[in-house]
């Protein structure tokens, strides 16, 4: 039960495992988590690159891109410039990367692989070679839609959602990325099915429903979430699957011309389906990358503010209402599409109601601040940050979710700028804070506070200068998918703001080296955690030796009481970990 | 600890063992797959001028024949679990080998009916009639696949499982019976909805 | 669950009537079917009708429904509400085009 665990001491494992039993097909959870979060952060880098990209040419239009301009072909950057058309290729590419295959992966396959089980107190995960399964058919599906670039005619270029006649009739690369995704769909059907499982039959004695770390609820919904909204995506991919390589038309009306030919197809599908069909999983996808994000938060807040969670079971119940909720709201994405009164005003009135649990679980977070003696290190300060950052992102969704506004709001910058608050600063705060906060955990090794803290507040300080703006360019009217704002007077009237985005977007590149150099720096050479539990926590993660072995606990843990007894008054210490059994 | 807790023994409280709710979930999902493929034929057909009704182009009879097929085969593959629980491996061995040969005589009754299509130039590219009926019957082909699949690996390395543990593998035989259920309850909606409406 | 050889017996003749009535139901439906109603309303609910009998008994007696834990109960209403939510789908894009 020390840090000297660190080498290979498994030696009391019953078999030699190879290296490539032990690193590259491990049916450990840990393993598979610490793939996933590698590769979740490189695809979020490369996603992060292609954002980079855009943001020159929005500032910049027509001017060729410095340095790195000349490692493009010809096609897609002539002279250094960027053509529209791969324009549209980086957009489309960003959304899909940052979402499927780094947000997701990193809250889902990384950190719930890697905690969940550890904070159920469970020596695995109830499927460990489903678990691997998932990894691998996860990476496959990555690295297609990478290759997907290399193909004739590029990547996808019509925007993460792809819809339909345009994505149908794009060039070769939307068939990569309509494959690639459900590559990406399987894993995480096949992860989700795991969570559920282990969560419901492999919890630690003792460990009611109710005593679950808040983290654990968040991602037993968003399991339901993924297990139950994403077939119709995968549904909706087959349809459009069928439309490009078999030539039927589920989403091709009949009368289509493009570019002065008439398209051949028999035609009587229902563009619109495939809005449904998506939007039906990407809401609750939204909540798939928020819900995680929430339960990294509240680990942090309660052990950095050294209270009880405020409202634990509230902020359970909100969860659960939120996660029904996200079913029900799919179409205020759409009611720009000629959606009767009835119907929107449904729309309308359930995206009002998902709103309140949202703001419960705010609130709660914020009054658990009251009367707590507060530690301001790195990974409190990120999960601070995360609630105005999601604050921010909340209340700009409530003019689009009512219709009079979004007729003038849909598919603007504004739209950009309010899912951005909540997955970026918001999701993706909330995932850095995750990793400064288990770092201990999974190397033995703290990650620098210095570099740390300047990560923080470059980030920061980048992330709003990047996405503040586009509210005013949103409501200015510039559309959220133009090649060069400046052709129109009112884009070109806004167009300074555009250029301070940008210079946003590149602070935000010179934060993430500070990250990164950390990251290295603290692997190897950071400073090395004296006990088990560095950051004196509660829950059952931090019961198993520095690393955690095979297997986990060196002995079945049991749980005694709840998940965040801190400063209990009488207690003997400021916490009572859930493991112990006198407080 | 090391052992993974109700890998084959029921847990206490749920009264259910992992894999059980493992494939109740995958099960959950597949609804939801089948669920919007559905919803998607019934949104156009009801957009749509003119549909034609089922009868009037595919082949009811052989869609008859192979609906019994497929409810037979639900009917020997709960025998061969039935048999297993009664600790007769043998018998559970032919039921298994008459569910897969159930199963390839749907498939071949499938490739006769696709066959006779295609000979008469019909795709899924025909019109949206076919298109649902060559991508959905098509995605059903290939859980019938699936299936012939586990049962089969089920079939070779049956001796070795049921030796090792046999509870273990009657659990394995229960898992991928409720999975072949399913697509045989697919097919019992698929049925009217192509064929005969 | 162990159950005794005397209820496996039991259950093995359940699954064979089952059995038997899902082939007597197929016939019924096809033969439904050759009526050709004229009402599109009555052709699709006595389809749907039969189907879901038929279901219903691959569920409840091969899929053992009838007799299951309370998890699996849950794991399956809380489906079945949202493949509802999915059917509202088509019924949506029919409002559209009525205007409602
Ligand atoms: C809290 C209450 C929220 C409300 C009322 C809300 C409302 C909306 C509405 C109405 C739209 C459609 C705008 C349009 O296209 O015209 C939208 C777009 C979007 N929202 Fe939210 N939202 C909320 C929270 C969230 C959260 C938590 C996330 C993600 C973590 C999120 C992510 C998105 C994304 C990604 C889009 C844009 C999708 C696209 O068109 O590409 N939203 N939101
Ligand atoms: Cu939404």
């Amino acid at each position: 039960m020390s840090a000297e665990h660190d080498h290979h001491s498994e030696a009391h494992g019953h078999h030699e495992q190879s290296f490539v039993q032990k690193y590259v097909f491990s049916v450990d959870h840990k393993v598979i988590g610490i793939q996933y979060t590698i590769s979740a952060l490189f695809f979020l880098l490369f996603g992060f690159c292609l954002m980079m990209m855009m943001r020159w040419q929005l500032a910049y239009p027509g001017e060729a891109l410095p340095l790195i301009g000349t490692w493009f072909s010809e096609a897609n950057m002539p002279g250094g410039v960027m053509v529209p058309e791969f324009y549209n290729q980086l957009g489309a590419m960003h959304g899909t990367i940052m979402v499927f295959m780094g947000v997701v992966p990193l809250a889902v396959g990384g950190f719930g692989n890697y905690v969940l089980p550890l904070q159920i107190g469970a020596p695995d995960m109830a499927f460990p070679k489903l678990n691997m399964a998932s990894f691998w058919v996860f990476l496959p599906g990555g690295v297609i839609m990478l290759a997907s670039f290399f193909v004739e005619g590029g990547a996808a270029q019509s925007g993460w959602t792809s819809y339909a006649p345009l994505a149908n009739i794009a060039p070769a690369g939307q068939t990569w990325w309509l494959v690639g995704m459900i590559f990406l769909i399987t894993s995480s059907l096949l992860g989700s099915i795991n969570f559920i499982v282990t969560t419901v039959q492999l919890r630690a004695e003792g460990l009611s429903y109710f005593r679950l770390p808040f983290f654990v609820w968040a991602q037993f919904v968003t399991s339901f979430l993924l297990l139950l909204a994403f077939p119709p995506l995968e549904a909706a991919g087959i349809l459009q699957l069928m439309d490009r390589v078999a030539g039927t038309s589920f989403f091709l009306p009949a009368g289509l011309v493009i570019t002065g030919q008439p398209l051949e197809v028999a035609g009587g599908g229902s563009p619109l389906l495939w809005q449904h069909l998506f939007w039906f999983l990407a809401h609750p996808e939204v909540y798939v990358l928020i819900l995680p994000a929430m339960g990294i938060v509240s680990e942090i807040v309660a052990n950095n503010t050294r209270r009880p969670l405020w409202g634990y079971r509230t902020l359970v119940y909100s969860v659960i209402f939120l996660g029904f909720m996200s079913f029900i709201v799919w179409a205020h994405h759409m009611f720009m599409t000629g959606m009767g009164t009835a119907m929107s005003t449904f729309f309308q009135a359930t995206t009002m109601i998902i709103s309140i649990p949202s703001v419960i679980i705010l609130t709660a977070l914020a009054l658990s601040f009251h009367g707590g003696s507060i530690r301001f290190n790195t990974p409190m300060l990120f999960a601070l940050t995360f609630i105005p950052m999601f604050a921010i992102g909340g209340l700009t969704g409530l003019p689009l979710g009512l219709t009079a506004a979004d007729l003038h709001l849909h598919d603007t910058y504004y739209v950009i700028g309010h899912f951005h608050y909540v997955v970026a600063p918001g999701t993706v705060f909330a995932l850095l804070a995750g990793i400064y906060y288990w770092f201990p955990k999974v190397t033995g090794r703290k990650m620098s506070e210095g570099l740390g803290k300047i990560h923080f507040w470059l980030s920061l300080i980048g992330m709003n200068v990047v996405f503040m703006p586009m509210f005013s360019i949103g409501m200015a009217g510039v559309s959220r998918r133009l090649y060069d704002q400046t052709q129109y007077a009112y884009g070109a009237q806004v167009q300074e703001l555009t250029i301070i985005g940008s210079y946003g977007a590149w602070l935000l590149g010179v934060a993430q080296i500070f990250f990164i150099i950390n990251l290295i720096k603290s692997i190897r050479g950071g400073e090395k955690v004296e006990s088990d539990n560095p950051w004196q926590a509660t829950t059952l993660e931090w019961a198993t030796p520095t690393p955690p072995p095979h297997g986990n606990f060196t002995e079945v843990p049991k749980v005694y009481r709840d998940p965040y007894e801190y400063s209990v008054p009488g207690a003997k210490s400021d916490f009572t970990p859930q493991f112990s059994e006198e407080g | 600890m090391d052992e993974i807790p109700y890998d084959v023994k029921p847990h206490p409280v749920t009264g259910v063992y992992n894999a059980k709710l493992g494939i109740w979930l995958f099960l959950a999902s597949e609804v939801m797959l089948f669920g919007a493929l559905f919803s998607s034929y019934v949104l156009l057909r009801v957009g749509a001028d003119t549909w034609p009704h089922g009868y009037d182009l595919l082949n009811v009879q052989l869609a008859t024949l192979n609906t019994a097929v497929l409810i037979g085969s639900s009917v020997t593959v709960v025998m061969a679990w039935a048999s297993l629980k009664l600790n007769d491996l043998s018998k559970a061995k032919v039921w298994l080998w008459l569910t897969v040969v159930l199963a390839g005589v749907f498939l071949v009754v499938k490739a006769f009916e696709y066959g006779a299509k295609f000979e008469h130039h019909i795709s899924p590219a025909t019109d949206n009639f076919y298109a649902t009926y060559f991508t959905i019957t098509g995605l059903h082909g290939l859980h019938v696949i699936g299936g012939i699949i586990a049962f089969l690996v089920l079939l070779i390395r049956g001796d070795k499982m049921w030796q090792d543990d046999s509870e273990h593998f009657t659990n394995r035989v229960e898992c991928c019976g409720l999975y072949w259920h399913f697509v045989d309850l697919v097919w019992i909606f698929l049925f009217p909805t192509l064929y005969l409406l | 669950m162990a159950e005794s050889a005397e209820e496996i017996r039991h259950h093995i003749a359940v699954y064979k009537k089952v059995g038997l009535a899902l082939a007597a139901l197929t016939v019924v439906t096809v033969a439904a079917s050759y009526l050709h109603i004229d009402s599109v309303a009555m052709t699709v609910t006595i389809a749907l009708f039969i189907a879901s009998i038929k279901g219903a008994l691959v569920a409840c007696y091969f899929m053992h429904l009838i007799d299951e834990r309370a998890i699996i109960y849950w794991v399956l209403i809380i489906t079945a509400v949202f493949f509802l939510v999915l059917m509202f789908v088509p019924l949506l894009s029919e409002a559209d085009s009525v205007g409602i």
